[in-house]
């Protein structure tokens, strides 16, 4: 018992430990690959290939003043930013990254992940809100509603893999998908879904809550230091999770040819989905609010529930 | 619809573009002989120096960056006691150049300039005057003006007639 209960918080420390690197060096990635798509080289100064620009940028934010506005709820203000960290890393110890390797194989692992999810809607809202700053709370206002209408048909365009896999477990999802990978009989899932998690991470072109060019920075206008460094921080954990949600749910996780170990093949196409966001960051505009409401209603959800009712009827006629 | 999936494609493909980029310290852009960078202060073709301190310079100057003192040696040759270029203030309009009527004062192709101390953008004379000839190689002021200096009576400059007697009723 006593041996289980150390198992598990190792593991449980070393997968915060490589998430954390990974989302540090997503911050890199990110900053040269968009480079890439514009013809610049990016980052490439400090250290070999400006891969210590990592740690330069961690230094750099360490050493700012950690400031707290002298008009906002305090014990709300300081809170908030823990609370994105924590609620993005609980969604990880329902992924399988590997036959076994996995911290809690939770039986409704793809429900805990919603949950999860919606827990961060609490974060920036309150945020802004006990920021007592008109662009915070501005911010926070779009990201509340945003999250809430994006976050209905993220869950249900995860049910036709729930459908299709007779079950919520993670990795019992994976092994279901040896024949055939659900990206082909659960296309519209799959588009829905990237586009829900597009919205749920506040990326460009869902990045209504902190439009920069309008709103300062949206729910963390008057965050710095490191209480900025987890929000920022937050966001590319948030990346990390919906890439790797997409490759477990749609891509058959670990599954691959066997002359590469499976975790390996979990992060080659996690990190292949992480560079999808970086490249519709780098192409696309972001809307007009009301186009945001109107997409995500209007278009999204009635898409949504047709593929529900097909993948439905289909299974049906199966004989599932 | 398709405009989106076609702007990302198009994006993605610029991937295996080339890079824009000119990688600075290492690499450094062509420079036109014209450039409007650092300020020196050039010599004539024996050595001595153009700059017969006129002021014009000083005075054209839109941010009165130049800052000099006018002088005279022994021989009659005009020259600044001092000559202060301020780059800190300086905007490289290049109008001290058009304004100098010795060529002296000229602008170079270098823009490598940066300084850890706001003082090290002051530039003194022996900062400013370089070995050579700048721009114009055979360009020399005294040789061609009909200023009288050691060495050189007036009438004695290059395509100049000896001054007219006014003191003469000849024809």
């Amino acid at each position: 018992m006593m041996m289980e209960a150390i198992r598990i918080v190792l593991a449980i420390i070393i997968l915060i430990a490589i998430i954390m690197g990974i989302a540090a060096g997503l911050t890199f990635i990110e900053r040269r690959l968009l480079a890439v798509f514009q013809d610049r080289y990016g980052p490439n100064r400090v250290g070999p290939f400006g891969l210590l620009q990592v740690v330069a940028d961690m230094i750099k934010i360490l050493m700012k003043e950690d400031w707290v506005a002298p008009f906002a709820d305090k014990p709300v203000f300081v809170l908030m930013p823990t609370v994105i960290i924590i609620a993005t890393f609980m969604s990880f110890s329902v992924i399988a990254f590997a036959p076994g390797l996995v911290v809690a194989d939770l039986n409704i692992g793809l429900l805990f992940f919603l949950a999860m999810s919606s827990m961060s809607v609490y974060s920036i809202a309150l945020s802004g809100w006990s920021s007592n700053n008109k662009f915070a709370l501005l911010g926070s206002l779009r990201a509340v509603g945003q999250m809430l209408s994006y976050e209905v048909f993220m869950g249900l365009s995860l049910m036709g893999v729930v459908m299709l896999a007779n079950s919520f477990s993670l990795q019992e999802i994976v092994m279901k998908q040896r024949g055939l990978w659900f990206c082909i009989p659960q296309f519209v899932g799959l588009v829905t879904f990237f586009i829900a998690g597009l919205a749920e991470t506040r990326r460009i072109p869902f990045d209504l809550p902190e439009a920069e060019n309008e709103l300062v920075a949206g729910y963390h206008t008057e965050y710095s230091g490191m209480k900025f460094a987890m929000f920022f921080l937050g966001e590319y954990v948030g990346i990390t999770l919906i890439s790797a949600l997409v490759v477990t749910l749609f891509f058959g996780g670990w599954l691959g040819p066997p002359f590469l170990p499976p975790l390996i093949w979990f992060l080659l196409k996690t990190f292949v989905i992480i560079g999808l966001f970086i490249l519709i960051r780098a192409a696309l505009p972001r809307p007009r609010y009301d186009q945001l409401m109107e997409f995500g209603w209007k278009l999204m959800l009635p898409l949504v529930l047709l593929n529900l009712v097909v993948t439905g009827a289909i299974v049906l006629a199966r004989g599932g | 619809m398709f405009s989106i999936i076609r702007t990302i494609w198009d994006v993605f493909l610029h991937l295996f573009h080339k890079r824009v980029t000119v990688q600075y310290p290492e690499q450094k852009r062509y420079l036109a002989p014209r450039f409007r960078g650092r300020i020196v202060l050039t010599r004539d073709p024996d050595g001595g120096e153009r700059c017969v301190a006129c002021y014009l310079c000083a005075a054209v100057c839109p941010v009165d960056c130049i800052a000099l003192q006018a002088t005279q040696d022994e021989s009659g040759r005009r020259y600044p006691a001092f000559f202060r270029i301020n780059f800190s203030r300086c905007i490289f309009c290049g109008f001290c150049e058009d304004a100098c009527p010795t060529l002296a004062i000229q602008l170079t192709p270098d823009i490598d300039m940066s300084e850890y101390k706001r003082s090290g953008m002051v530039y003194e004379k022996e900062d400013l005057l370089i070995s050579g000839t700048g721009k114009c190689h055979d360009y020399n002021y005294y040789r061609i003006a009909g200023v009288k200096i050691a060495g050189k009576d007036k009438g004695e400059a290059e395509e100049e007639r000896p001054p007219v007697d006014t003191h003469s009723l000849l024809p």
